[in-house]
């Protein structure tokens, strides 16, 4: 399944009249883990899909899955299984009708639908029309499609919209278990806090190319590393006390400053020495929210922070 | 990519396309909707359309029927002898005249005018018998059309392009051997041109030889105030003097005799517009009133078919919906991702609509034209009959043209994504054409090119009398002729949905989807 279950994206120029869409977008998704697609709408995330997926045409580069452009593959819902947009159904067509016509395309039948029908759990309104269903339901739908040909690489936009906190426990577990089976999975969003327990990997991007493409835990790491919490009744002296040992520092809150530039051993030394007094030293620890709020909030200034990560 | 896996992939997407049109209920319905409409409206209108003859009991005189099962008007003065197996008959005509009538200018009062009909025709025939509808050949002089062989009301064979004077008389010679009929022509009795060989339907070895002469009516068409034209046919009757008249073969039943085959009698016996013989020596003069030709006036076949342009208008909103409801869903998307070949992917969506299509149109054009046709003989109309094969061609062109609209409507509907639109669009040039051209609306010749060049051109299909060049009709598409034939007609259709479907193709390709 290795073999097939790869997406590769090496510089994807695309232009929607003035507008840039994508400026050099370039990423690999990896078979064995969640990859997490997020940025800010607007970044690119569903144009990178629908280019991947042979939707819309890049300007220039070129999008790969398993090796092979999407429109040359055969029976392509075998070799992706893709959700773009949960809303995309006919009304008056049945859920099973909806499955049924996608799984007699690739030369799958009924029964392989039945399947699918289960395991997102829709059996019990699989005949009812698909207009009457909720978000939830929809997405569930969704979900079964993308199952249908069993594929080692998936594709999800947004799939976690609009689904209550069982749904979205219910997903987070079937994309983890999707990637233990060595699959290529591909999740977007644009809230960090969605895929928080869920991805195991990250392509950040902003503006139409990558910002930050690093491993969760990394990625923590590197936001917040040498950020130091200083809790002391008076700030100001302890500011210029720091900057002369070459820290630079803000107040944050009447008695607190974030220091940075200095670990917390010889922040407390400083203090010392200068008599200035302290009630708390404590290096922080950012959530993934924060560490992505923080790279998304210039990508040009962190594009180059993070560009060694990238190449790694 | 092999085109054992591209045949394969073609019918994956199709039964795809397949399950997702009868998946929607609604469009199902639409199709059985416009099944229902079409013959629903087709036996309304058979239903209501009574005809009667009047008298004392109402019942209308049979039209002949020719030896091939066409309705046929044979009607001519036949001067004539029985000929036994093989033989011939040479004849000089030295004179081709007629007569006739013009508008009334005081009520009441005739007008008549020497004028000869440009298909007033005589000559020698041979007949199986004197029966209205027999097989015959017969070899003449017309008024504009030079000499023609002609036998069985529909086959007619040009000879040489002279008319007939006393200067310039003209020798006919008709050769009966077995079931074979050769004509020959001349200028001076001595050096012969053949015209044509005629075999006509079963000629038993006993027939009826002899000369004859018939005119059909003169046809005068004015255009109407509101476009459209009127045509009107008034009597006309030709006489021809026939000399140098010989016979070879085997004559029994005695001296000539004559008849006025298909006189229609007035009330009191009489005979109304009688043809005559005047014999002198051995000069005949023939009068004739009348014709032998196939019949073109009269309800056809495919006027039960009232109710298709309803039936079509709900197919064509059907075959929109089926392509536009994907683009205002997003689910075009979904269909690009299981079928990424879009040519390919759109190919398949046509056919399932064009077969779809069709099925529905077989349904209900094979059950409203027989089933009209019956309802309105019923009602005592007559209806010009047709060939198997003919009336095959017009169930199953109705439901070819059918699809082939639905083919344009589909791609119109790719080609614009906007289901009002593609819908305007394909009514408009397929429904809209054909009113104007068939409702008294636009001068004919303004209509005859609305159905030359626009997809209304296929309606053609349905027309199962052919327009004769030999017979003198105004053969207009108010009445149901076409300017093209059916096939042609068609084929026009066709090339128009053929077109919007490459279009509709490489739109598809070029748009981001």
């Amino acid at each position: 399944m290795s073999g097939e279950a790869i997406i590769e994206v090496t510089g994807l120029r695309k232009r929607f009249g003035p507008a840039v869409a994508l400026d050099g977008m370039s990423f690999t998704v990896r078979p064995g883990r969640v990859t997490g697609f997020v940025g800010p709408n607007g970044a690119g995330k569903s144009t990178t899909m629908r280019v991947v997926l042979g939707l819309d045409a890049a300007d220039e580069g070129t999008a790969l899955v398993g090796g092979r452009p999407y429109r040359s593959l055969r029976e392509p819902l075998r070799h992706v299984g893709a959700l773009l947009d949960a809303a995309a159904l006919q009304p008056g067509r049945s859920a099973r009708g909806h499955l049924l016509w996608l799984a007699h395309s690739q030369g799958l039948g009924a029964r392989r639908v039945d399947e699918v029908i289960e395991q997102v759990g829709l059996r019990s309104v699989a005949r009812r029309k698909a207009g009457g269903f909720s978000l939830g339901m929809r997405q569930r739908l969704g979900i079964a499609a993308a199952l249908l040909g069993d594929p080692p690489v998936f594709m999800l936009d947004e799939p976690v919209n609009g689904l209550d906190p069982e749904g979205i426990i219910w997903i987070r577990d079937l994309l983890r278990s999707l990637a233990a089976q060595g699959r290529a999975v591909l999740v977007s969003s644009h809230l960090m806090s969605e895929l928080q327990g869920a991805a195991d990997h990250l392509i950040v991007v902003g503006r139409g190319r990558v910002i930050a493409d690093t491993g969760v835990a990394d990625l923590i790491t590197a936001a917040s590393r040498g950020r130091v919490t200083v809790r002391t009744p008076e700030p100001e002296r302890a500011m210029r006390a720091l900057a002369r040992a070459g820290a630079a520092g803000t107040v944050t809150e009447g008695d607190e400053l974030t220091v940075s530039g200095l670990p917390g051993e010889r922040i407390v030394a400083v203090l010392t020495a200068h008599a200035v007094p302290f009630s708390e030293v404590m290096a922080q620890r950012v959530t993934l929210e924060e560490a992505y709020l923080e790279l998304t909030r210039d990508a040009v200034e962190f594009h180059a922070a993070t560009g060694r990560e990238a190449v790694r | 990519m092999t085109f054992a896996y591209g045949a394969r992939s073609f019918a994956r997407l199709s039964r795809a396309e397949w399950t997702k049109f009868r998946t929607v209920r609604g469009w199902v319905l639409g199709m059985v909707a416009a099944v229902l409409v079409t013959v629903g409206l087709g036996l309304f209108a058979a239903s209501g359309s009574h005809s009667s003859c009047g008298g004392p009991d109402d019942v209308c005189p049979a039209v002949p029927i020719g030896p091939d099962g066409q309705a046929v008007d044979d009607k001519f003065f036949f001067v004539h002898r029985a000929l036994n197996g093989d033989g011939s008959i040479t004849v000089r005509v030295t004179s081709l005249t007629g007569r006739i009538r013009l508008p009334d200018v005081t009520p009441g009062v005739r007008r008549e005018v020497p004028r000869v009909e440009p298909w007033a025709k005589a000559g020698v025939i041979v007949k199986d018998g004197t029966r209205q509808g027999a097989a015959y050949a017969a070899l003449m002089v017309t008024g504009r059309h030079g000499v023609r062989l002609q036998h069985d009301f529909v086959h007619d064979t040009a000879g040489g392009r002279s008319g007939v004077s006393e200067t310039a008389p003209r020798w006919l010679r008709l050769v009966r051997s077995g079931g074979e009929l050769t004509g020959y022509e001349s200028a001076d009795g001595r050096r012969w041109a053949k015209v044509g060989t005629a075999r006509p339907q079963g000629l038993p070895a006993t027939v009826r030889i002899g000369l004859f002469a018939a005119c059909p009516g003169d046809l005068t068409v004015t255009q109407a105030d509101l476009g459209g034209a009127i045509a009107a046919s008034r009597f006309a009757q030709a006489t021809a003097v026939f000399d140098h008249v010989s016979l070879q073969g085997e004559m029994s039943g005695g001296a000539w005799r004559h008849d006025d085959i298909g006189a229609a009698k007035e009330p009191d016996g009489a005979i109304h517009h009688p043809g005559g013989v005047v014999r002198t020596g051995g000069t005949f003069t023939v009068t004739g009133v009348g014709d032998i030709a196939p019949r073109t006036d009269g309800q056809t076949i495919e006027k039960t078919l009232s109710g298709l342009l309803a039936g079509l208008i709900v197919v064509v909103v059907v075959a929109v919906v089926f392509v536009t409801a994907e683009y205002r869903r997003g689910l075009i998307r979904t269909t690009l991702l299981a079928g990424p070949r879009r040519g390919r992917t759109l190919t398949a969506k046509a056919v399932v609509i064009a077969a779809v299509t069709f099925a529905a149109g077989l349904i209900a054009a094979g059950v409203t034209v027989p089933l009209g046709a019956h309802v309105l003989r019923a009602n005592g109309n007559d209806i010009l009959p047709v060939g198997p094969l003919t009336e095959l061609r017009v169930v199953a062109g109705t439901a070819a043209l059918l699809a082939v609209t639905a083919v344009l409507a589909l791609a119109l509907g790719t080609v614009v994504r906007r289901g009002t639109v593609a819908i305007t669009g394909a009514i408009a040039l397929v429904v809209l054409p054909r009113v104007l051209a068939t409702t008294s609306v636009l001068p004919v010749e303004a209509s005859r090119w609305l159905l030359r060049v626009t997809p209304a051109a296929g309606f053609a299909i349905q027309q199962s009398i052919p327009a004769y060049p030999q017979v003198t009709a105004f053969f207009s598409p108010q009445a149901g002729y076409y300017p093209l034939s059916p096939w042609a007609g068609f084929a026009v259709s066709c090339g128009y949905a053929a077109l919007a479907l490459a279009l509709a193709v490489l739109a598809l390709r070029r748009r981001d989807a």
